[in-house]
């Protein structure tokens, strides 16, 4: 078996908290309305 | 596999019919897989971050406009997002590209002032004086023709037309002007460079 020279952890990438909470956040804030086949987004903040 | 899979159409089902929870769930789930690939791209933690939010954005507008049809295949449709946005990203980039100062690289080494420093100049100036001083030490015929070439940047047709002497006369002339030039800067042990 191939031996592994690196002794360095891949480290895990993620995105920052701030994001993923600012997507929460803006999905609970999106509303969708719809009116005679016409769609509109509201943001409730 | 299979149950991922499973649980990914669930949630997504749950989400659109109100659950905000399912869409956390998602996104902690797929986080690294989907900004890595990003990341993975652009190689750029700003970026990445930017495009990942704009991914999760179309699909939290797809979502709740009740227009997503890919039941099943959650991750693929979002990784298929975030590479169209990837793609925007380096259309945009082309269109209007830009330097910016990271790490090692400077931007002034590719970027610089084509006009000659200071110091420079002044070594250029001496030498053009000195140039001017050293002809003066030529004969009379070529020291005209000399400056009717270089200073005047007369053609030879012209320089003969003005000296009344032919025109193989008068690149003779030039040529021993050169020669003579370039004794007189020997004799006097000259460096002319800068």
């Amino acid at each position: 078996m191939a031996k592994l020279y690196s002794e360095k952890k891949v480290k895990k990438m993620y995105p920052k908290k701030e994001t993923v909470n600012f997507l929460l956040n803006y999905s609970r804030a999106l509303r969708i309305s719809t009116y005679k086949n016409i769609q509109f987004e509201n943001i409730l903040n | 596999m299979e149950k991922t899979e499973a649980n990914d159409a669930f949630l997504v089902k749950s989400y659109i019919e109100g659950n905000e929870q399912s869409l956390s769930i998602l996104i902690n789930r797929h986080q690294h897989r989907i900004y890595s690939f990003i990341f993975s791209k652009v190689f750029d933690k700003d970026v990445a971050e930017d495009i990942f939010q704009d991914t999760f954005i179309k699909v939290i507008r797809t979502l709740k406009r009740g227009k997503y049809n890919e039941e099943g295949k959650f991750l693929p449709w979002v990784m298929r997002i975030a590479h169209n946005l990837v793609i925007d990203h380096f259309r945009k980039n082309k269109r209007m590209p830009k330097f910016e100062n990271s790490g090692d690289f400077n931007i002034f080494s590719v970027l610089c002032d084509s006009g000659l420093n200071a110091e420079k100049q002044i070594i250029k100036d001496q030498i053009e004086a000195d140039v001017k001083e050293l002809i003066k030490e030529l004969p009379e015929d070529q020291l005209e023709v000399l400056v009717m070439r270089i200073y005047k940047d007369m053609s030879f047709k012209e320089i003969s037309e003005r000296t009344g002497v032919s025109i193989n006369t008068a690149l003779g002339r030039m040529r021993y002007a050169l020669i003579n030039l370039r004794k007189v800067i020997e004799k006097h042990n000259l460096v002319l460079t800068n």
